[in-house]
């Protein structure tokens, strides 16, 4: 089964909602984005986006957080039915990421994913390449995150 | 300190150097992208990755990590808005020592937020053997050193 077959392109998928708490900001930025606003409450006052809030690298990481456990579920159902999930690989990278909104110290972001176009790698036979839209809305249905996704599929 | 003002066309700052372990790899995966070839070196292996690899997501993080530490703690950033783009080019493995360097593409001030400049960097981090594993271009707002002259 191909991905698109399981997702045509324009279905939007909601894959899991993340709380991103204090805690959890600050232990992520400590080890890869300790910039003030990322790591001490009060120092973020003095900084343009106000107040402690998530490094956009780890929004980032909390929509594949949701998208892997959304996925294994996926395939594990679709086994369950008899069918072959879609047997997807790594990813070569992004473009157009847009973190739109501060994540501050208690929102939840609900993430999702939508297939655009699908098309056969050129340069390896029997693989595709997926291009899809990824985006992450906050508790105020405010979107905090965007970003345009690649990932390899094999027939 | 480096702000706006020192942020010129071409001009090129370290990143810090990063040794990557597997231990590294599989904590960061299990937490966000627990598939195999990020957890073990034996699915690595049968992976067309090669080996165990870092998640595309925890590399983008350690690269930030290598910024930070490298320049950006050293500057007036204010925190970006997003990414251009970000190109996965070679699999990031246990063991690699990661480098690399920022380069300023363009900059200009923000008429919506006074003392306050865009500037668009073009990011390169390579392995020991010299291979680019990952690029990307972002901008990030930075403070001006003289608010005053920019105001006026």
């Amino acid at each position: 089964m191909r991905l698109f077959e399981l997702s045509p392109p324009g279905k939007k998928v909601i894959t899991g909602t993340l709380v991103f708490t204090a805690e959890d900001i600050v232990r992520y930025a400590r080890k890869y984005d300790p910039q003030p606003f990322h790591v001490d409450a009060e120092a973020a006052k003095n900084y343009v986006f106000g107040g402690l809030c998530a490094s956009g690298w780890h929004t980032c990481a909390g929509w594949m957080k949701t998208y892997i456990a959304y996925w294994q579920k996926e395939v594990a159902r679709l086994e369950g039915e008899g069918l072959v999930a879609p047997k997807l690989g790594p990813s070569a990278g992004f473009k157009k990421l847009q973190w739109l909104r501060p994540v501050y110290a208690g929102d939840s972001v609900t993430y999702s994913v939508e297939l655009v176009e699908t098309r056969p790698l050129m340069s390896r036979a029997g693989t595709f390449i997926n291009m899809t839209v990824c985006d992450g809305v906050n508790q105020n249905g405010e979107t905090v995150m965007r970003y345009e996704g690649t990932v390899l599929e094999f027939a | 300190m480096l702000h706006f003002e020192d942020f010129l066309p071409g001009r090129s700052y370290p990143l810090a150097e990063k040794q990557v372990t597997a231990e590294e790899i599989v904590e960061f995966a299990s937490e966000f992208d627990p598939q195999p070839m990020h957890l073990s070196e034996e699915a690595g292996k049968a992976s067309i990755l090669g080996g165990l690899s870092a998640s595309g997501w925890h590399t983008s993080s350690m690269f930030m990590r290598m910024m930070f530490d490298g320049w950006l703690s050293n500057s007036s950033s204010e925190g970006s808005p997003g990414i251009e783009f970000m190109e996965w080019k070679k699999p990031v493995l246990a063991g690699d020592t990661l480098s690399g360097r920022s380069t300023v593409i363009e900059s200009r001030a923000l008429r919506s937020r006074p003392g306050i400049g865009m500037v668009e960097f073009l990011h390169e981090v390579e392995n020991q053997r010299g291979e680019i594993v990952m690029r990307g271009e972002n901008p990030i707002m930075m403070r001006f050193r003289n608010v005053e002259e920019n105001a006026a």
